[in-house]
């Protein structure tokens, strides 16, 4: 029981809920729900921030403030309402599309600009609200009706984008792991600064099993690593297997065969952010041979001061310096005469 | 001794190559002739290039000065006086100097490289042949003149050669028998922590005024006498600094804070400077990434509690549609100034035009009638800022405001008001409400407005969204007749605010007659000033200057009827003749002009005769 007494249910609006049966976003919602209301957040301090697409709905379901605005730009609404009112707690929507294609621009300086707002982004591989093109994220030589023959473009990486970025914040999760959404969420929430938290999502209607490989009881161990930070990098049916250092290069050793001990193996640090970028990069489209696993967790979490904080302290700095502005003197200026 | 001629008005343009310091000259030159009391306009007009090839006519930077002791409307069609530090500043402005005009050359500027860059033929020299044989013409080695005036300076050859437009202003102050010592204090503080470019330049100003002086080739000092302009006290204000005074006005009359989200873009940009200037006024600042972002921040704020603004010019508003559209369909404040310049496409980024007025009114996807208002003057400006203020907070919608980069730039003297006789915007926010209440987000009052309901509010938890809405709740809906309901609606919403804007007026000439003269925007000076002409010789004509034009004042459509015939000058290619053609159902004159300059007052007074004489 919470001290508010807020459920989940209590987070939710009389919308119906329109997403496809089977979707992953409703996974998603729930597990926002709970841990809302476990957080014992207040619904009228919150504000979800969304773009277009499947994923943006979100905010129609979540009984707090919201807007779902257009296409790609909610990081920058979002910047606005955090800079006017810093109390809030907000959370951007974005999709693989929303947030790596067209509004790819507003991550990359919502990031940097470490304004403190949390940032979930739903990928699915996919184009799910116009029915199935191929997204920024999609692997290469995916078919879909905008590329009956593949598509070519190599896909974007969304964690070492944001590393790059110089995000504070960086995390993965995924839709069929709610227990680890959740952990996740909640560490989101915990961050000051922008929290970027990739959550793998099923479109089932359009690129359905996309995430199979790392989500599915018979592959999830073997090809999924999950991070905590002070611990050894293992995974593997039996936790038998880990990654170790070989110099730069990472390298999957197998703790029953190879000569080697968990002490051996990369020790997780959340705050590295060589070892971050590194981690970032296990990448390798799980259809290659001897693919790295893809890791899941917080790769990397560090501190830095937020702006919307930094421009308030100039205002108060302004006001120091100068005194509180007077508005005869702002309209008069500098040199004025008498007829 | 020399003789003192007196004169009701004069024009001054100062032309150079960008690096000669031309801008300030006559900025500071403006700033002395404010003090005597003579009313003036002034036309800064700027090279594409930051740094242009020196010498090169693309180079050019020049800076018009109209002042006088009548009331003053234009910055002058032709100028009295040219001042041209080269062969470039001259060749690119002797079609713009009177018949008998005068002309100061720095002869330094016309040497072989200097004619070669400004286009002269081989051989050709204007200061040695006979083109300006016309001109009253002082040939001044100004290079030559200042070296020797800093010949015990410490600084540079190249740091030298800068004063010179310190002499030429010197020596102006004295053509026109001015006190130098406002220059001076300004200079000392502009220079407080340079001492030896500080000396330099004082020394450049004086030694430039005794040369009028003491030199016997010149004998004429002129004075103008201050302009009978009302009582008060005054101060010289050009159209983005009242912008900025404007917006910061209207967010303290109303209690909120100023948020501003903008993207560099000439000749906005001098808004964004201006309000990062003034943090202790409150003013948060918000450099985006683009101007998507830009505005979409400012409706961010807008949702947020603040008043969103974003600033940009034509093509920054082409790309910040479709966010207007979104927070007209979220009916929440926001304004949207567009400081124009010459289009389409990146266009005449320095020059001034017309341009976006149908962008401004159109160019947004699907039914999206918004307030459009527009500023007249530079000083005209401050209260528009804070009408476009007034009408967004109160009416819950976007508003964009029209500037252009001539009223930007240009200088006016401005009797500004008291803070305290402004009056004060009243901004109401939802007050919280008890668990037992649900909350409708778009239930309307009798404007047709909503409320704005902050999130962080008790009880007010809403969602708001680019969706259709349903009326009242505001929940998404696809119902075709909900959305022809509120199409309607929201068109309502707009054409409403007729009944919270003045009426409009007839600010020259008759009420009724031959030739009604309709403009908007920064054609104000020119038609004013052309129309009392009219009026004078006898003409059947008046003048109406439209600041709302969406709405449109609601007694516009009887003016209209009140003249035989209806022309409108414009700088563009006759946008407001369409809207004016749609709206009304009559048919217009068209007087268009899109060269990236004002109108001159001789080409339309031309232009209006020959309307009424074949009428
Ligand atoms: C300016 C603009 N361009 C295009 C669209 C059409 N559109 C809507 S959502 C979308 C892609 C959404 O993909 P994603 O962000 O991955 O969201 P998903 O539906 O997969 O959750 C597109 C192209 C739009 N709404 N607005
Ligand atoms: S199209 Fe895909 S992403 Fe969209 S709701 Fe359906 S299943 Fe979900
Ligand atoms: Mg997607």
């Amino acid at each position: 029981m919470t001290k508010n007494n807020l459920k989940a249910k209590d987070f939710t609006t009389d919308q119906d809920v329109r997403w496809c049966p089977g979707c992953g976003d409703y996974s998603i919602l729930a597990q926002v729900q709970k841990v809302f209301a476990e957080l014992e957040m207040n619904p009228d301090e919150v504000a979800i921030i969304s773009g277009i697409g499947c994923s943006s709905r979100f905010p129609y379901y979540m009984n707090t403030y919201g807007m779902h605005s257009i296409h790609g730009r909610a990081p920058a609404v979002a910047s606005g309402l955090k800079i006017a009112n810093p109390d809030l707690s907000v959370w951007i929507i974005t999709g693989d599309g929303d947030g790596l294609s067209i509004g790819g621009n507003h991550l990359l300086h919502i990031l940097r600009r470490n304004l403190d707002v949390n940032i979930l982004l739903f990928n699915n591989q996919i184009y799910g609200l116009t029915k199935g093109q191929y997204s920024p994220t999609s692997e290469v030589d995916k078919r879909t009706k905008s590329t009956p023959m593949g598509s070519l473009d190599h896909p974007i990486n969304p964690l070492a984008v944001a590393i790059s970025a110089d995000a504070t914040f960086v995390a993965r999760s995924m839709d069929r792991d709610p227990k680890h959404m959740k952990t996740m969420l909640k560490r989101s929430n915990l961050h000051k600064g922008s929290s970027f938290l990739e959550i793998y999502q099923n479109c089932n209607i359009f690129n359905d099993g996309a995430f199979f490989t790392f989500t599915d009881k018979a592959t999830k161990k073997s090809s999924a690593i999950f991070l905590e930070d002070g611990q050894p990098l293992v995974f593997g049916e039996n936790n038998e297997k880990g990654i170790r250092l070989d110099g730069w290069k990472p390298q999957v050793i197998d703790l029953e065969i190879d000569n080697y001990s968990k002490d051996d193996l990369w020790i997780h640090d959340e705050g590295d952010l060589y070892k971050a970028q590194m981690l970032a990069r296990f990448f390798d489209d799980p259809r290659q041979e001897g693919f790295l696993p893809r890791p899941f967790g917080v790769l990397y979490s560090s501190e830095r001061v937020c702006y919307e904080d930094q421009l308030l302290a100039q205002l108060n700095e302004a006001i120091e310096q100068k005194g509180e502005g007077n508005l005869d003197q702002l309209i008069a200026g500098s040199v004025t005469w008498e007829i | 001794m020399s003789t003192k001629i007196e004169k009701e008005e004069i024009t001054i343009k100062f032309a150079g190559d960008s690096g000669d310091g031309m801008q300030l000259t006559g900025s500071l030159f403006t700033g002395n002739t404010a003090l005597t009391g003579s009313d003036l306009a002034t036309f800064p007009d700027f090279p594409a290039e930051i740094r242009a090839p020196i010498g090169t006519l693309a180079g050019v930077s020049g800076f018009q000065l109209h002042f006088g002791s009548r009331k003053i409307y234009t910055p002058g069609d032709e100028c009295d006086v040219l001042v041209a530090m080269n062969a470039a500043a001259l060749k690119a402005n002797l079609t713009n100097i009177k018949k008998t005009g005068t002309i100061i050359l720095s002869t330094d500027g016309f040497d072989k490289k200097n004619l070669r860059l400004a286009k002269y033929a081989d051989g050709e020299n204007p200061l040695e042949d006979e083109s300006l044989a016309n001109f009253e013409v002082f040939k001044i080695d100004i290079t030559k003149l200042t070296r020797e005036a800093l010949k015990e300076s410490p600084l540079g050859t190249k740091e030298k050669d800068r004063c010179k437009n310190m002499f030429v202003l010197g020596f102006l102050y004295w053509r026109y028998d001015r006190t130098m010592q406002g220059t001076i204090d300004f200079l000392t503080q502009k220079f407080a922590k340079k001492q030896d470019i500080l000396e330099a330049n004082i020394k450049c100003i004086k030694t430039g005024y005794h040369y009028g002086d003491t030199t016997e080739t010149f004998t004429t000092q002129y004075k103008v006498k201050p302009a009978p302009l009302e009582k008060g006290t005054y101060r010289s204000i050009k159209g983005n600094e009242a912008l900025v005074i404007g917006l910061i006005t209207a967010a303290r009359k109303s209690k909120l804070s100023l948020f501003y989200g903008s993207y560099p873009i000439t000749p906005a940009s001098d808004i964004l400077h201006g309000l990062a200037k003034h943090k202790n006024y409150g003013v948060k600042t918000f450099q985006a990434e683009d101007e998507i972002a830009a505005v979409c921040s400012a409706i961010g704020a807008s949702y947020g509690g603040d008043l969103g603004i974003t600033g940009t010019s034509g093509p920054g508003l082409a790309l910040k549609g479709e966010a207007i559209g979104l927070a007209m369909m979220l009916e929440l404040p926001l304004v949207v100034v567009n400081v124009q310049r010459g289009g389409p496409s990146t266009g005449l980024p320095t020059k001034t035009e017309q341009s976006d007025l149908l962008q401004a009114m159109y160019g947004r996807n699907g039914e999206c009638p918004l307030p459009v208002i527009s500023a007249s003057s530079p000083s005209d400006c401050f209260e528009v800022a804070m009408e476009a203020c007034r009408i967004a907070v109160q009416h819950m919608i976007p508003v964009i405001l029209l500037s252009d980069g001539y009223i930007a730039n240009g200088a006016e003297p401005w009797r500004f008001p008291n803070a305290g006789d402004i009056p004060s915007i009243k901004v109401n926010f939802k007050k919280p409400i008890g668990e037992d209440k649900t909350f409708l987000p778009y239930l309307r009052d009798e404007k047709l407005v909503r409320e704005w309901a902050l999130p962080g509010t008790k009880g007010l938890a809403h969602r708001l969204g680019g969706l259709e809405k349903e009326a009242n709740t505001g929940n998404v809906s696809y119902d075709p007749a909900n959305h022809e309901y509120m199409i309607k609606t929201r068109e309502a919403k707009v054409d409403k605010i007729a009944d919270f804007i003045p009426e409009q007026k007839i600010t020259m000439g008759v009420k009724k007659g031959d030739l009604l003269i309709l403009g908007w925007g920064s054609t104000y000076g020119v038609l004013e000033s052309v129309t009392k002409e009219l009026v004078a010789e006898g003409l059947q004509v008046g003048h109406t200057h439209l600041r709302y034009i969406r709405p449109f004042p609601k007694n516009l459509g009887k003016i209209l009827k009140n003249y035989k015939k209806i022309m409108i000058p414009e700088i563009n290619n006759g946008q407001l003749s369409k809207v004016i053609r749609d709206q009304f159902l009559i048919d217009v004159i068209q007087f268009n002009k899109i060269q990236g300059v004002p109108i001159m007052k001789a080409e339309l007074k031309y232009a209006i005769k020959e309307v009424l004489e074949n009428m």
